[in-house]
């Protein structure tokens, strides 16, 4: 154990710190899940990767710079702490890119991933179906061989920004005689191609955050294909798995929200007093922030050694969600009557940031594997539990 | 940056694992703690055999010298096998406060080097603790009178028996005088020494809590594994397992928050009593967390004298307690984070 920073590291630290600094813009970007707030974000994705900083992790030849995962966590830790907008293509880096790392062939990280790094290209999730979500082997959305083609029809939904976004990446059925998991294949698919049509979906905060997607003879080439034919199922396993581990959220942004909300119990401490439970709900925060931190750092220097992380990637996705939904919460209950208020009220506090960030909070819970699911991941496959 | 343990720690955990197993099973421990005394000096000669005393002791004194980090594998390797208190609190809490002792004390290093051996018992009197764990059995007793730190041969003291629900603590009340010739240090030093064996007291217990826990969702996996109704094993029902994962994701999230915790005393930070203190305090709700489940699924069967979840389930019950309760650690835990949010947020974890 040797809880130092390299002399790299730190200047890695300095270098990150002194850019976000100078660049972050100083008035918040709008919504990204506006038109304007979208275009706002993928300029900013823009100069991220120009600074080579948009996916620190990936090769510099495909557009990163090719940091280990200890420097990762410390850019992530600046880039939260700097205040810095949210990743708006976080569907295609953090859930694609490391599939398309695995899975892809050459040609196809050549393809896909620079355009991605920069924001050129934005992506879209399709893996849910109206009726396949938690079961999402129950998937029915169909992808027909035809030469060098696939041609797809069928449906997917709650595709994040997909009304915005350039492409996208799902689960289709390859073979039709096959159920469950078998006859699945990962395909990419360009959003302006003929027979697609994207509906928004209105989410809780009144914004056209995701959307429903129809496929009507869609014909995709063969070569957007990622892994083998009917191994779809294995594919976006993989991609699960990076889903509820550590990429997708890393602790920075929680550790960054827990020091926000203690800023804001000692602006409101005579009132938040009154409530005897906000006190330790603050300090349960932290706690809870920085366990998760520490927890991260644990499993990278295992990683480091060759451990390989597995189901246990279900336990983060519990705690980072329900973390995020108590300091949320939390925040809720110091700001108190105030706490309705929207951005546009005169007398919404803190821009009714903690109100945008309470609704979304609400998701966490829910999307990339209800934590009903990890739970049962977790009993099953870390403990060895009864399958039901 | 490395926040594992070596290849060499972790072999040595799973020796002492391994040990313990065969050495100190649930039937076993039950015999000693009908006993009066409730300690077996035939189990703490073998654990001696071991080496396990010896852990802490300079190697100047015969002993391998290890450190905070390495020990809070070995904690919760004594708490998964309900360990009486004697043997954490001889060989890792007293031996941290005689190491510290001035060369002057005559008696350091005869003692340090007795407890490498593993034939002195010694009791630790924190004043954070109001009654002595296995001062009883002792031979010495480390006391407090004030900031001074008296040693005080068993002869010395009277103990009144204080019994606890747990038949692994052996409390005691200790009477007695303090005067020169007990004294081994005081003032400055005798307080900084105090300061530095509640941390370590506290890091002994925490890493108990969680080995015990982790023993008692052990024993709800098999058990609701095994135990049918309606046809099937009941830890085949979602509203069981999800009790489970519960369990298994806070003792996850606890263990790196003790090993930050054993680095921050094997190395003196600044932040040392803001980590302890959190690593107790989660170290203490993943116990409390996986008794409540656990004897949940145990259904009944839980809440029997027979059925051996009752011996883990206590023990984590007493120490939650030990060492500091939760409003000690949780007003530590505020110190910090109230007081000064510019030392909080991310890239503050190792006290850059």
């Amino acid at each position: 154990m040797e809880l130092a920073f390299t002399p790299r590291q730190r200047a890695f630290r300095a270098e990150v710190r002194a850019w976000l600094a100078d660049n972050v813009p100083r008035t918040p970007l709008a919504s990204y899940d506006t038109h304007e707030g979208f275009d706002q974000h993928r300029e900013w994705e823009r100069r991220l990767f120009d600074a080579r900083l948009s996916m620190v992790m990936w090769p510099e030849a495909l557009g990163g710079r090719g940091c280990d995962l200890i420097e990762w966590l410390i850019f992530e830790e600046e880039y939260y702490a700097s205040g810095a907008p949210l990743r708006v293509n976080q569907n295609g880096q953090l859930l694609l890119g490391p599939t398309l790392m695995e899975f892809g062939t050459e040609a196809q990280k050549q393809r896909f991933l620079p355009r991605m790094a920069s924001s050129e290209d934005m992506w879209a999730q399709g893996w849910s179906e109206p009726n396949a979500g938690s079961d999402m082997a129950a998937i029915t959305s169909k992808a027909i061989r035809e030469g060098d083609h696939y041609v797809l029809n069928g449906q997917k939904t709650w595709s994040t920004r997909a009304i915005y976004a350039d492409w996208l990446f799902g689960l289709f059925r390859s073979d039709p005689a096959s159920s469950r998991h078998h006859g699945l294949s990962f395909l990419t698919v360009p959003l302006d191609a003929p027979g697609v049509t994207i509906r928004p979906i209105r989410a809780l905060n009144g914004k056209e955050a995701f959307a429903e997607i129809f496929f009507d003879d869609v014909r995709v080439p063969v070569e957007n294909r990622i892994g083998d034919e009917g191994q779809g199922w294995h594919v976006a396993m993989a991609t699960a798995g990076f889903e509820r581990g550590l990429l997708l959220r890393s602790p920075g942004r929680f550790q960054h929200t827990a020091r926000r909300l203690v800023a804001l119990y000692q602006a409101h401490r005579e009132s938040a007093d009154r409530d005897p439970t906000i006190r330790d709900a603050v300090c349960e925060s932290w706690m809870g922030a920085e366990a998760y931190a520490l927890s991260a750092y644990h499993t990278v220097g295992r990683v480091a050694k060759g451990a390989r992380i597995g189901d246990e990637a279900s336990t983060n996705k519990i705690v980072w969600s329900e973390l995020d939904l108590k300091m949320h919460e939390t925040a809720m209950r110091i700001l108190g009557a105030r706490a309705e208020l929207v951005a546009e009220a005169p007398e919404a506090e803190d821009g009714a940031s903690w109100l945008e960030g309470f609704l979304f909070a609400q998701a966490g819970p829910i999307y990339a594997g209800t934590n009903e699911i990890q739970r049962n991941i977790i009993a099953e496959r870390m403990l060895g539990l009864p399958k039901s | 940056m490395d926040f594992t343990f070596s290849d060499d720690q972790l072999a040595f955990r799973e020796a002492v694992s391994r040990f313990l197993m065969t050495e100190a099973a649930p039937e076993m421990l039950r015999e000693i703690w009908e006993t009066d005394v409730g300690r077996s000096p035939d189990l703490r000669h073998k654990i001696a055999e071991q080496g396990l005393t010896a852990l802490s002791v300079p190697e100047s004194c015969g002993g391998l010298g290890m450190d905070d980090v390495a020990w809070s594998l070995m904690t919760q390797e004594l708490g998964y096998y309900a360990i009486p208190d004697s043997l954490a609190d001889t060989a890792y809490v007293a031996t941290g406060l005689i190491s510290a002792l001035p060369e002057s004390v005559a008696a350091r290093d005869e003692w340090l080097s007795r407890i490498a051996d593993g034939n002195i018992r010694i009791a630790v009197g924190h004043p954070v603790n109001p009654l002595v764990a296995d001062a009883h059995p002792a031979d010495v007793l480390l006391l407090a009178h004030g900031d001074e730190v008296h040693a005080v041969p068993r002869s010395l003291a009277d103990v009144i028996a204080n019994p606890s629900i747990d038949h692994s603590r052996r409390l005691g009340r200790v009477v007695w005088e303090p005067n020169s010739a007990t004294r081994v240090a005081s003032g400055e030093v005798g307080r900084a020494m105090w300061a530095a064996t509640l941390e370590r007291g506290v890091l002994s217990v925490s890493g108990q809590l969680l080995g015990l826990a982790q023993r008692m969702l052990d024993l709800s996996v098999d058990y609701t594994a095994q135990r049918k109704q309606f046809g099937r094993p009941i830890g085949s029902f979602q509203a069981v397992k999800h009790h489970l994962a519960d369990v298994a994701t806070r003792i996850e999230f606890a263990k790196p928050v003790l090993y930050r915790a054993a680095h921050a005393v094997a190395h003196g930070e600044a932040d040392v009593s803001v980590r302890v203190s959190h690593a107790k305090l989660a170290c203490g709700e993943a116990a409390w967390l996986a008794a409540r489940h656990g004897i949940q699924v145990h259904g009944a069967m839980g809440y029997t004298w027979e059925v051996d979840l009752q011996m883990f389930m206590k023990r984590a019950w007493a120490l939650d307690a030990s060492w500091g309760d939760r409003g000690f650690h949780k007003a530590r835990v505020a110190g910090l984070v109230l007081g000064d949010a510019a030392a909080l947020g991310p890239g503050r974890t190792f006290g850059e």
